[in-house]
Parts: structure tokens; C-alpha cells; sequence
């Protein structure tokens, strides 16, 4: 993979998202051992930044990074206290003279890491923007599904949940039919965006019959923080519709569903603890897969000297 | 900048018994096969480490467990690639604590393989030795390596390089030595 930035996954191709599922796997073998750290990145420099809160994105780049041996900074930016222009390029600039080599950034603005790789020498990864796209979450669910189900072509995958403020659904679109896998989008109608259909991907507003339909079911959070505009009447109402309840499951008669989750889970809001405790759910798997998958992506990222970044 | 055949310096035959004789030495040089694992460095390592296996099997009648290494994140060199090159499984499925471990590889020549290949087996555990099998020795040496068993010694100059063909990845069984064409 010659790149020196990973912005989304609309922009990867087929074999580089298979490069990094590949080279995912003996970065989770390392994970998995007692001495979890290879020499890799030895004196390179990861820095996180992160203009929305997060714990399990941030923790699990940083750890990727020592996992790897590198060195690692986390900046932590209260979302109002910095605007957009000057003062952005100015961090980077600070960032870049402190010799930091790849920043992972966090912005609630679609956009913003494209607008810094533009504008730095660092490599950068987008580690979600607005309502673009999110690549290590979606690479990570990738992952995790072809680990559990060995391959990713002709899988019925459906996405389900508020599908218009999500980049983790738009990035996994991306990566899913990149992949072959046949796509769904099930959500309250005022939460699908307007001419998804072009990404390739199906609309269905019946839970039950996604369900029925699925192989791959990707729960996604309630941004409760996003939801001030009116999309839901109320919380329990969603969940009567959309929320994956064991009840939902049971009507299946036992056929084999996998259910994956982004996290942080609103319990018993878009998935009842029964479903995300029970045998099917995979959330914490994600977790660790997230770390490796990060790990791949760094590494791929870190190599190749001058010439050989091209973009 | 291509490379020409220069010589062929083993044919199958030569091969396998060189392979043969290095499984008898380490079986003698170990007084037995107790506690003993072969760790095949990626890729060319791993079906030499095999063959050898396969071997000690014959005359001593036990298995002897194989590993597969791969040593990518350990090179010392990554960051003068071009481009990163694809990091592989290790699959070692036996401890390697307290064992008495062989690596094998094809080719030795600078010997840094084989430091990253130390660093790495030190990472999965503590072996009570580990000893270094080649089939080709081409010289040339930038650290302090040497390995216990060797198959050929071969005098090489820089210019020059070895191809190791194996059946299971090439093909053919053959040791080439190449040379560099100047431009």
C-alpha cells in the first residue's frame, strides 16, 4: 500500500482494505501474547487529536502505537475552545515541529482531516469526521466479520439505526460493497439520508425483515447528542421499533445472526443487554480487533522513505 | 537491473542430502531429539525446516515440532523500503520456553535476519538455547552470526546472489547464483 494518508474508505481500493485485514491478523497475534510489543515503530512519534470526546478510539490508536513501539502524545481539545482555521493549522504546525510523524484526528466537521493532510508533512488518519466517514471503525468491523464468518463476499449485512448522522455507517457502505457484500439500511425514515440508494445499498424500514434478510447485523449508537432536531419522537419508542430486543431475535426460530455494535451502547435503547451479553454479539471482540486493525493501519502508514509516499 | 544466471551450485539430489545431514547433526550435536523445535524463517526457512522435520522423523522415529516465523517487524531496514512490505502469521503452536530451538533459513549473508529472528522468538518466550541452520552460507557478514549447521558454504561477492528454489514455493529444487547485470 503506497499512501500516506488513510482518509476513508471510499478513496481505498478492493486490495489495500484486504492488505489491511491481512496484516491485521499477526498484529492481533501480538496482541494476543504475553509480551504484547514489537520493535516496529521504534522512534517514530503517534499523536492523537481529538476535537470530540472519545475513550475507546483514542486508547486504542495509542495503544496500537506502543503496541509498536512508538511514542505517543494525546491532545485533547474541548470542542469550543478551538475554531476552525489559524488556530487548527497552528496545532498541526506545532504538532509537526515537535516531530510527531502521524496523527490520528477527531473532528466533528466533515473534511477536517482531508484539510490537514493537505496541509502537513505528518501522515494522517482520520479517526472520524462528522458525518463522513470513520475508516478504522468500519475496518475494524470488517475484520471482525471475517473472522467470525471467514469471508465478506456475499454476505447480506445490514446496517441498522440512525443511518443520516453516522460515519461509521457511511465508511462501512464504502468498505461492505467494495468487499461484495450486499447491503441494507434499516432506520426511522427521517434518519436515512435522502438518495442513499446511490451508494448501492437498500433501504428498509421493517426491522423484522432486515432481520430475517441478514447474516451481519451492525447495531448502531443513538447519538443522543445529535437527536435535538426532532428525528425521534422518543427513545422508547425507537426502541420499540428499531431497538434489537430479544423478543426481535427469538422471532428468527434460532437462525444464525452475527451482531456487531460500534459502542459506546445505549443499553436498552438501540440493543437490550440480552442481545449485547448473548452468544451472537461480538462487541468486545471489535474492541481488540480495533487495536490490531489500528496497528495494521500504522504500520502500513509509518514505511517507505520519501519517494515511495506517494500519495 | 537484471540478474543472470552465473552457476548452478546444487541440484535436488544435493539438496536433500545436505538437508539429511543437517538433521542428523543436530540430532547428534543435541545427544537426541528431547525438547528440541525447529523454527522455519518465512518463507524459505519453513519448508527446509520441514524437510528436516520430515527426516528426524525417519531415523529417530519421533516428530519433532516446527514453527513458522515471520521477522517482518523486526527488520532493521523498514524505513528504507519503498513501500512496506506484508507482515505474515507466526505460527509457533508449542511453548518455546525452556526448549532447545533451531532456526532455519535459506541463505545466511549479513546475518541481520537472524538478529531480528532472535529478537522476535526472545519475544515469545525464554528458549533454553538456539542454534542456527542454513542451507547456504554466502558470507559476508555485518553482525556477529555464525550458524552450527551448514549446508554449503558458498564464497560469494557482493555483486553476486543466491536463489534458493524450492518445490513447495518454486517449483524446482535448485541453488542458483546469480549476478548483477550493470546497467
Amino acid at each position: 500500500m503506497k499512501r500516506k494518508h488513510l482518509l476513508g474508505l471510499q478513496e481505498l481500493s478492493k486490495e489495500e482494505i484486504n492488505t489491511i485485514l491481512d496484516i491485521a491478523r499477526p498484529m492481533r497475534d501480538i496482541i494476543m501474547r504475553d509480551i504484547k510489543k514489537v520493535p516496529t515503530l521504534r522512534g517514530k512519534t503517534v499523536a492523537t487529536l481529538f476535537y470530540e470526546p472519545s475513550t475507546r478510539t483514542r486508547s486504542s490508536f495509542e495503544l496500537a502505537a506502543k503496541f509498536l513501539s512508538a511514542d505517543t502524545l494525546s491532545i485533547n481539545v474541548g470542542s469550543s475552545s478551538v475554531q476552525k482555521g489559524e488556530s487548527l493549522i497552528d496545532t498541526i504546525r506545532t504538532l509537526e515541529a515537535m516531530g510527531v510523524e502521524i496523527i490520528a484526528v477527531r473532528h466533528q466537521q466533515s473534511g477536517v482531516p482531508k484539510f490537514i493532510s493537505l496541509n502537513t508533512k505528518m501522515s494522517v488518519i482520520n479517526a472520524g469526521d462528522g458525518f463522513h466517514e470513520h475508516p478504522t471503525q468500519a475496518l475494524l468491523d470488517l475484520f471482525t466479520i471475517k473472522q467470525k464468518l471467514d469471508k465478506i463476499e456475499g454476505l447480506k449485512v445490514a446496517i441498522i439505526g440512525d443511518i443520516y448522522h453516522s460515519r461509521v455507517a457511511r465508511s462501512n457502505i464504502w468498505g461492505l460493497i467494495k468487499l461484495g457484500a450486499e447491503v441494507t439500511v434499516c432506520g426511522p425514515p427521517s434518519l436515512i439520508p435522502v438518495e442513499i440508494e446511490k451508494f448501492g445499498v437498500k433501504v428498509e424500514i421493517n426491522l423484522q425483515r432486515t432481520l430475517e434478510w441478514a447474516d451481519v447485523v451492525n447495531v448502531l449508537r443513538i447519538q443522543r447528542e445529535r437527536q435535538d432536531a426532532g428525528y425521534l419522537t422518543t427513545l422508547d419508542e425507537y426502541r420499540d421499533w428499531y431497538g434489537l430486543t430479544q423478543e426481535k431475535l427469538e422471532k428468527l426460530k434460532g437462525k444464525k445472526l452475527l451482531i456487531l455494535h460500534p459502542g459506546p451502547m445505549n443499553r436498552g435503547v438501540e440493543i437490550d443487554d440480552y442481545v449485547a451479553d448473548g452468544p451472537n454479539a461480538v462487541v468486545n471482540e471489535q474492541v481488540t480487533n480495533g487495536v490490531a486493525v489500528r496497528m495494521a493501519v500504522l504500520y502500513l502508514l509509518a514505511g517507505g522513505n520519501e519517494s515511495g509516499n506517494v500519495d | 537491473m537484471g540478474l543472470k544466471t552465473k552457476a548452478k551450485i546444487m541440484d535436488e539430489d544435493g539438496i536433500r542430502r545436505a538437508i539429511r545431514r543437517i538433521a542428523h547433526e543436530i540430532v547428534e550435536k543435541n545427544n537426541g531429539v528431547e525438547n528440541l523445535g525447529l523454527i522455519g524463517i518465512r518463507r524459505r526457512g519453513v519448508p527446509i525446516a520441514r524437510r528436516i522435520a520430515e527426516e528426524i522423523k525417519q531415523f529417530e522415529g519421533v516428530e519433532v515440532p516446527v514453527g513458522i516465523l515471520d521477522i517482518t517487524l523486526y527488520r532493521d531496514d523498514l524505513s528504507s523500503l519503498s513501500h512496506q512490505p506484508v507482515v505474515h502469521q507466526t505460527e509457533i503452536n508449542f511453548p518455546v520456553t525452556g526448549k532447545k530451538l533451531v532456526l532455519v533459513d535459506d541463505v545466511l549473508y549479513t546475518g541481520r535476519t537472524v538478529r531480528a529472528a532472535l529478537d522476535a522468538l526472545m519475544d515469545l518466550g525464554r528458549p533454553m538455547l538456539v542454534q542456527l541452520a542454513v542451507l547456504i552460507d554466502r558470507g559476508h557478514r555485518e553482525i556477529p552470526v555464525r550458524a552450527d549447521y551448514v549446508g554449503k558454504n558458498v564464497p560469494t561477492s557482493k555483486k553476486e546472489v543466491i536463489h534458493v528454489h524450492l518445490a513447495e514455493i518454486d517449483g524446482d529444487e535448485a541453488v542458483y547464483i546469480m549476478e548483477k547485470e550493470d546497467e
